[in-house]
């Protein structure tokens, strides 16, 4: 356990570990009663992980996740309003309902945004970074994916790219033991997941995810690293997430009793007691901290309800960026407006003078000359 | 006006934009030190060092996905991919990433990126090299397609979608990096996308031809005004996307008939989208079915001969013109019909 910090990062690091895992719980709960729909997932277990990391982060480096990154947004600062606005497809969410919750996004805070396929936002995290090297900039990108994403095709190809080009990239894996409802002994090779930076020639390195005084105490000293030296390393996180793959999982591939013992090293109720027990926070702080969450979430469920869904006149909006150098776009050659061709009356009448006019000419073309006749 | 080649035209394209904009670079398999598979990045590497002209690694996805990353946080990378086949590889990040981001984040990003990839078959580079996936790419939302016929809109064209804040699919003919055209020299020439051109008016049939089918329609053209005396116009939509629907239409209006020339295979393929656009809006102006000339429907094979068999020939559009035009024009009603092509 690392050194507790002062009061005032305390009550930071519990506020926002108490926000993710009330949002996350609130969020079931609203997908239980049909309000978000899609896939729903949830972080709840990861917070010391997502809250570690973020809160060591300078507030110009990049940050980009995955499907799972409810928290990773609010622990970056995204209004719960917003992100539960884009559970509820709402036009008042981070993504104004066009992404839903595996699509949150908050450019102004440098989320770069939560995405769908695994292993698919590593190439991403490499084109920020490479954009920070381009204009000289010392930011760093913090690329946190799956334990599953480990063995995609762009986990090497971004490691091994990162690493050639010296992009300030940390690779902070989130190793909750399972791509999906198959467990890391039978979907790794190494289950040591820091082992994979080895054949990069990074350094990588495995930390306690449960315990948010380790993760940022390593992960600073990584950023530093990176933003120092210029090169990308490796972060794997031990970590567990309570719930299902989704909330459509029935998680007949673990134990109860596996879960249980998890929960035992709950990273907010750790970080309580060693709180605690250090005295830089008292039971009425960590009372007030848990209210603050209930509220923040039980406004932002009531924000998103009351806002209205995005307007189907928008529907094609923000496809395309209609330039100067563009004269205009066909986003779809019949819908929503349509095409001059078919528009007014003009179209039949036309057609029907046309098919008079050859029905004139019809008496003096021979059968066979006919346009338009086939066998 | 000067006469270069198309690859050249690419190269001069990219320089002057690289020159105009710090934040333009090139990135891909072999665009450096080799100077690019098909040489159209030559010399760029030696004005602009490796800063800007970047050597990759054989990883598509990650190279793409890389430009995205690099786009959305304000450059404006330029992608080549060795051959549109390798694209496959990058299809995840091409569909899922650089088209959708700007909409499934709400215009919040964008990812001014251009992917140049050369395609096309004719050099016997058989099955996994030589193919055409404009229809791929002309389907998906949030993608332009650009697909140039000359070196004049190649140039053109290319620096009107470096400039784009939209991710552009940049298509060329790996059979046209070799032709000449005359480029007007010194110009800040930008081509809009959306503007298709009529290379050859005419009368009784509307053929449309994209990439080196738009030489091939011109060349078939020449003939049925010489032989057969039928006066085709001939279109080269120049984009895909937005495509040019109008000109089109117009056309075919004027005409009443119409015939695609693609490369690319039948089902799904650029013909059969436009075939259903004309047919949905100017149907009461046809008098015949519209007529695709495409390739073949297998893998492109190897040997020379059937190679050449697989690709569409001034031949194949002379018999589709003469299909559509069967019995109903001066100096045709002899002929033998040809529907069914």
């Amino acid at each position: 356990m690392a050194r507790v910090p002062d009061r005032e990062t305390c009550l930071e690091l519990l506020g926002r570990m108490c926000l993710i895992r009330r949002f996350e719980e609130e969020a079931g709960r609203q997908y239980q009663r049909a309000k978000a729909g899609g896939f729903l997932h949830l972080a709840i277990g990861e917070e010391a992980t997502i809250v570690g990391t973020t809160s060591v982060m300078r507030e110009d480096d990049y940050l980009i996740g995955t499907y799972r990154t409810h928290g990773h947004a609010l622990a970056r600062g995204t209004p719960a309003d917003a992100v539960m606005a884009e559970l509820f497809g709402k036009e008042t969410g981070t993504s104004g309902g066009r992404g839903g919750s595996m699509h949150i996004f908050d450019a102004k805070r440098r989320f770069m945004g939560g995405y769908g396929i695994v292993g698919g936002n590593l190439p991403l995290a490499a084109g920020l970074a490479l954009a920070s090297q381009y204009r000289e900039e010392d930011t760093v990108t913090v690329c946190m994916f799956g334990d599953g994403a480990s063995n995609t095709g762009n986990f090497g190809e971004t490691m091994n790219l990162a690493a050639l080009w010296k992009l300030p990239v940390v690779f902070l894996v989130e190793n909750n033991l399972y791509g999906m409802g198959t467990s890391i002994e039978r979907h790794s090779a190494v289950t040591d997941l820091s082992h994979k930076a080895e054949g990069y020639g990074i350094e990588g390195e495995r930390i306690d995810g449960m315990d948010v005084l380790e993760v940022r105490d390593r992960v600073s000293v990584h950023l530093e690293e990176v933003r120092s030296k210029g090169r990308p390393s490796l972060v794997e996180a031990f970590t567990y997430r309570y719930r299902g793959h989704s909330a459509a999982d029935p998680e007949v591939y673990r134990d109860k009793a596996e879960v249980e013992e998890w929960r035992q090293k709950d990273p907010i109720e750790n970080f309580v007691k060693v709180c605690l027990e250090d005295a830089v926070l008292g039971e009425e702080d960590i009372e007030a901290a848990k209210q603050q969450a209930d509220k923040t979430v039980e406004a932002a469920v009531q924000f998103a309800d009351n806002s209205p869904d995005p307007a189907l006149e928008s529907l094609y909006e923000e496809l395309y960026v209609v330039s100067e150098t563009m004269g205009w776009y066909a986003v779809d050659e019949r819908s929503p407006e349509p095409h001059p061709g078919e528009l007014g009356e003009e179209a039949p009448a036309a057609a029907r003078d046309l098919a008079e006019s050859v029905a004139d000419r019809e008496s003096e073309i021979e059968p066979q000359n006919r346009p338009g006749v086939r066998d | 006006m000067a006469e270069i080649r198309m690859r050249e035209a690419l190269r001069d394209a990219m320089a002057e934009e690289m020159r105009r904009d710090g934040d333009v670079f090139v990135m891909g398999e072999d665009v450096g030190v080799f100077q690019g598979a098909f040489k159209v990045t030559e010399g760029l590497l030696e004005e602009f060092g490796e800063k800007r002209v970047r050597d990759t690694p054989i990883s598509e996805n990650t190279i793409v996905g890389a430009g995205v990353g690099a786009a959305m946080a304000g450059l404006r990378p330029i992608v080549e991919l060795m051959t549109v086949n390798f694209s496959l590889l990058a299809l995840d990040q091409i569909v899922n990433h650089a088209a959708a981001i700007p909409y499934m984040f709400n215009g919040n990003a964008r990812v001014p990126m251009v992917i140049r990839m050369p395609g096309g078959g004719g050099h016997q580079l058989g099955p996994t090299h030589s193919h055409s996936f404009e229809a791929l790419y002309l389907q998906v939302p949030g993608l332009l397609v650009a697909c140039p016929s000359t070196p004049a809109d190649a140039k053109a064209l290319l620096k009107a979608a470096i400039r784009d804040e939209n991710p552009v699919i940049f298509i060329e003919h790996e059979s046209l990096y070799g032709i000449k055209g005359e480029v007007p020299e010194g110009e800040d020439r930008i081509l809009p996308f959306g503007e298709a051109v009529v290379r050859r008016e005419g009368r009784d049939v509307t053929i449309i031809g994209i990439l080196k089918m738009a030489h091939v329609a011109e060349n078939a053209a020449a003939e049925l005004e010489e032989k057969h005396g039928i006066s085709a116009e001939v279109i080269d939509p120049r984009t895909l996307r937005p495509l040019d629907l109008d000109t089109i239409l117009d056309s075919v209006r004027k005409t009443s008939r119409a015939v695609i020339v693609e490369e690319g295979w039948p089902h799904g393929g650029v013909g059969a989208n436009l075939s259903t656009l004309i047919t949905e809006q100017a149907f009461d102006w046809l008098d015949a079915p519209v007529q695709r000339v495409t390739g073949a429907d297998v893998p492109m094979p190897y040997s020379r001969r059937m190679e050449q068999a697989a690709i569409p020939h001034e031949e194949n559009v002379i018999q589709a013109v003469l299909a559509a035009t069967e019995g109903a024009l001066p100096g045709t009603a002899d002929k033998p019909g040809q529907g069914g092509n």
